[in-house]
């Protein structure tokens, strides 16, 4: 069972969202509905399912409907129709009540924007969570100080979230979620307000947590490199629609459409794709160099230009798996 | 069943063509029953229609009768609820008498020392602000030693004005916040409120509580809430939508979002609006002079009379300084307030 599914979500904003409905069930599209009913299309039957431990990312670009997606999963938006089943259960039907309990106990959010609360200090914004459940002070301290150790924030405890930089901002933002340790974190474009430099610090700072904590992750971005850095899977949304599904190579590999290809052509393909997404099952005696299955295929070209022939893969336990050759190398590159 | 659904669909259909039908129909009613009920009412219709006379001058027959029912209504009004206002006026001049005693009875050094005390904490420990505000005080006294105890009656009216304004204005500005359809209802209200002339509502204040401060505490309320609850409704809108999200997002109740973001968030703003309000109700106790509230106004009011310059400037003047003492003081416990939560650069602009 996966952790969190979501069926044939629709939502759209406007006066009488349920009365356009049927035009969008026959395949209208967002810019006719809009023009015929001034009714803004978010979602146009979107089913996704997350399993439990992978970083599902959700890839558009801006209004493609994918900050009201993972809005939906802890219904910050209501979907017009459509139901959202998380551990088993259908949180459309909660009640106020069981919503905010809901919340508490089972998921956190990082923002584009942070969200801290600007006048509380860090080890504050870091308990705001427990805070809410009502949690006494120590305990809240805590746990926070254990988060704020975490993302490597320590000694900033007492100060205000305004004096610190974007990238330390967003870290509080991340402990903050981490810190009522639930089973899933919805993250918005957390890091798209950040530089290359520490965006791309912040991403290996999440994979090292997320191999510690192995927590159910939904990631919203624009980027396709962050996305392919970061997604067990990924879901591509266009205009409110879902394009695709699959994991990074399936995307790069198998574009569902022209929309798809026009952004994954421009992808370094050496960099994203991984030695096993290309070997074969054939063995090539025990002698040679051998390549880790899991490396990406440009941390090995120096070694198969060298050798110019087929070269073993082993697995993490140093057990042959497969072979590549400079061959399918070759025609995997060339494919740009 | 079938019928209601069908009535309902109508209805909603066609609700803009029912108000303005029902509209329509009111203006046709106060038409006919001015024309009706007007001393000046011509023999006949008929009369009317043959000349022309009417077309040129506004004729007096086409007359709506609000003062006529305002004032038949008022009247019955108070026969009937007049003792229930007695015991407000009662409580409200029990408690401006009260505090007034207390002020005027403390030695005059010792009640500037308080001012100075409350600017110098209330301002963050700033030595400017609390020098400035101490002289100002003294000046009060110093311009005219009458007029010490008529700004003590002044600055109690005030207080108990403000409070009420504070006590009404605050929940009115969240509920304004929270609720689309208050804020639709109030905001008409307001304006209203904020236009009418000031004599408007003096006159029925005294009508259900006699000549005095209670009727001044009245029009201070309707004069001066409005800033305060427009302020604290803007502040509490303008809180960062993603904020608001992230508290959601942590399960946080309607309550703790209100007083654990929503109101610190809104303070500055609130702060404003005590600030712009206790400026309102400073310049509507002047007013209320006029309806014999005693205090610092009635010393404009008799220089006026006397066509005494030089009274009307000085009591003017210690007008002036009694609103720059309030004005410091609420302004610096507003910034003192966001240098606490950190937005230093807010405060260093």
């Amino acid at each position: 069972m996966s952790k969190i599914i979501a069926n044939n979500i629709y939502k759209i904003f406007g006066p009488d969202p349920l009365s356009v409905m049927h035009l969008l069930q026959q395949g209208i599209g967002k810019d006719e509905v809009l023009e015929t009913t001034g009714h803004t299309v978010g979602l146009d039957n979107v089913s996704i399912s997350i399993e439990e431990g992978e970083i599902f990312v959700v890839m558009g670009l801006s209004g493609s409907g994918k900050s009201t997606l993972i809005r939906h999963v802890n219904r910050l938006i209501d979907p017009t129709a459509g139901e959202i089943i998380v551990d088993s259960q259908n949180i459309i039907d909660l009640d106020k009540k069981d919503l905010i309990n809901f919340r508490r106990d089972k998921m956190s959010m990082v923002f584009q924007k942070f969200g801290l609360l600007p006048h509380k200090n860090i080890i504050d914004n870091v308990a705001y969570g427990l805070e809410i459940q009502k949690k006494p002070k120590q305990e809240r301290h805590s746990a926070a100080m254990r988060q704020i150790e975490s993302v490597g924030l320590n000694g900033f405890e007492y100060m205000y979230p305004n004096q610190l930089s974007g990238g330390m901002q967003q870290r509080v933002g991340l402990a903050r979620a981490l810190t009522t340790n639930p089973d899933i974190l919805l993250m918005d474009e957390a890091f798209s307000a950040l530089d290359p430099l520490i965006r791309s610090d912040m991403q290996k700072q999440l994979l090292e947590l997320q191999v510690k904590l192995k927590k159910t992750i939904m990631f919203i971005t624009h980027d396709l490199d962050e996305a392919l850095k970061l997604g067990d899977k990924i879901a591509i949304l266009n205009g409110g629609r879902l394009v695709q599904v699959g994991k990074p190579e399936d995307i790069i590999l198998n574009p569902a459409d022209q929309y798809v290809s026009n952004f994954v052509q421009d992808v370094n393909r050496a960099k994203v794709l991984k030695v096993k997404s290309i070997m074969i099952d054939s063995i090539q005696g025990s002698e040679g160099p051998k390549v880790n299955m899991n490396d990406s295929i440009e941390s090995c070209l120096p070694i198969i230009l060298e050798t110019r022939s087929k070269l073993n893969v082993v697995n993490d336990n140093d057990d042959i798996v497969g072979s590549i050759s400079d061959k399918e190398v070759a025609n995997i590159l060339r494919k740009n | 069943m079938v019928l209601i659904k069908f009535m309902v669909k109508f209805l909603k259909k066609y609700s803009n063509y029912i108000l303005y039908t029902f509209l329509f129909a009111i203006f046709i009613f106060l038409l006919v029953n001015g024309y009706q009920n007007s001393r000046y009412k011509p023999d006949s219709l008929m009369s009317v229609l043959g000349s022309t006379d009417w077309l040129l001058n506004w004729p007096k027959w086409l007359d709506v009768r609000l003062m006529h029912w305002t004032n038949d209504g008022f009247g019955s009004f108070i026969k009937a609820y007049g003792k229930y206002f007695d015991v407000v006026n009662d409580f409200l001049l029990g408690l401006i008498y009260g505090l007034k005693g207390i002020l005027v009875l403390a030695p005059w050094p010792m009640v500037i020392g308080i001012v100075i005390a409350i600017t110098f904490f209330a301002s963050g420990r700033s030595l400017y602000t609390t020098t400035f505000v101490g002289i100002a005080t003294f000046f009060i006294g110093f311009l005219n030693p009458v007029f010490w105890d008529k700004a003590l009656e002044t600055t109690s009216i005030l207080f108990i004005g403000i409070f009420l304004c504070m006590s009404a204005g605050i929940p009115g500005g969240i509920a304004m916040a929270r609720n689309k359809r208050v804020r639709n209802f109030f905001l008409p209200v307001l304006d209203l409120a904020q236009t009418i002339p000031a004599f408007c509502y003096l006159i029925p204040g005294i009508m259900l509580f006699g000549l005095g401060a209670v009727p001044a505490i009245i029009a201070i309320f309707i004069y001066a809430v409005p800033p305060l609850m427009r302020l604290t409704d803007l502040g509490i809108r303008l809180v960062d939508e993603e904020v608001i999200e992230a508290a959601d997002s942590f399960g946080a109740s309607s309550s703790q979002k209100l007083f654990g973001i929503q109101l610190p968030l809104a303070l500055p703003n609130i702060m404003q609006g005590i600030n712009q309000c206790t400026m309102m109700a400073l310049s509507m106790v002047v007013i209320a002079s006029m309806i014999g509230t005693r205090g610092l106004g009635d010393e404009v009011l008799l220089g006026l009379q006397q066509l005494n310059i030089g009274r009307a400037l000085e009591a003017g003047i210690s007008i002036v300084l009694l609103a720059i003492v309030f004005d410091r003081i609420t302004q610096a416990y507003g910034a003192t307030l966001q240098s606490r939560r950190g937005d230093r650069e807010i405060n260093k602009k």
